[in-house]
């Protein structure tokens, strides 16, 4: 069975490679690249794959997923500039993709457990793109 | 990893198979036989399966807005899809075969190493309608 928690954060980024020039960073990120930052509402969606406990109901707490996804993702990341204040996005390009990847590597080890395991990071950075991320390596 | 990126057109339609009795059409298509067509807001999402490049992407967004734009929204927005559509020619303009004929303008000529993993339509918020790539 799939259980998917939805949290929301507020986060600026510039989508820049420090070694490349303006010119090659407009033509890779577009507008993204626009060096003083732009901001989104991002919402992740994070699935969990498992049984229910036959005495819980449960596949997972929610509380508890509520708990590491507020401490793993929305305190650090929420109101921040990704490239300044969160890292690794002071060396890593904070795109969807990267985010994305990065939250599935902060909340994966708190998640998984047996019978238990992180199945999904869905990341919109607006209503009209998102990205999913199964792990590396996954086939999905 | 998957990128999925949501675009909009909107187009009228109206569904009749000529092979059909004008009685057996309205019984099949109800209200979507009404003889001079409808039209719906449509959400077509657009998802590629790949690993990020270098610059952390799957796809650069400017390109794959451009391609879609091209490809896909320029042939069908603000279109009648039973007379503007070639790939719609001779078949009921159902969004089933939306699907299919988007999925054909898409992978024609396809520019990014990123595979094409799912086309999306939605017809209403109510009628979705998933094609693999």
């Amino acid at each position: 069975m799939f259980l998917t928690r939805r949290a929301e954060f507020s986060a600026s980024h510039v989508c820049a490679n420090p070694s490349l020039s303006e010119a090659e960073n407009r033509a890779l990120y577009g507008d993204a690249a626009n060096p003083n930052g732009h901001g989104h509402n991002y919402l992740v969606e994070v699935t969990v794959e498992g049984e229910a406990d036959p005495v819980t109901g449960m596949v997972f707490d929610l509380r508890e997923l509520k708990e590491v996804l507020n401490r793993e993702v929305i305190e650090p990341m929420d109101h921040r500039f990704l490239n300044r204040e969160v890292p690794p996005f002071d060396r890593v390009v904070p795109t969807t993709e990267n985010i994305a990847r990065e939250i599935w590597r902060r909340i994966q080890p708190r998640i998984d457990r047996e019978g238990v395991k992180l199945h999904n990071v869905r990341l919109y950075e607006t209503a009209d793109l998102y990205v999913d991320f199964a792990g590396e390596g996954a086939r999905r | 990893m998957r990128l999925t990126r949501r675009y909009r057109f909107s187009a009228s339609h109206r569904l009749d198979v000529p092979a059909l009795s004008p009685e057996q059409n309205r019984k099949l298509f109800g209200k979507c036989n009404n003889p001079y067509g409808h039209g719906h807001d449509y959400v077509l999402e657009v998802t590629l399966e790949g690993a990020p490049d270098g610059s952390g992407q799957i796809v650069r967004r400017a390109e794959l807005d451009s391609f879609v734009r091209e490809r896909v929204i320029a042939r069908l927005d603000h279109r009648n899809l039973n007379s503007d559509v070639e790939e719609l020619a001779g078949a009921p303009p159902t969004t089933e075969n939306l699907a299919v004929a988007t999925r054909a303008m898409l992978k024609r000529d396809w520019p990014f190493p990123a595979r094409l993993a799912r086309v999306r339509i939605a017809e209403t918020d109510r009628n979705i309608f998933d094609l693999d790539g």
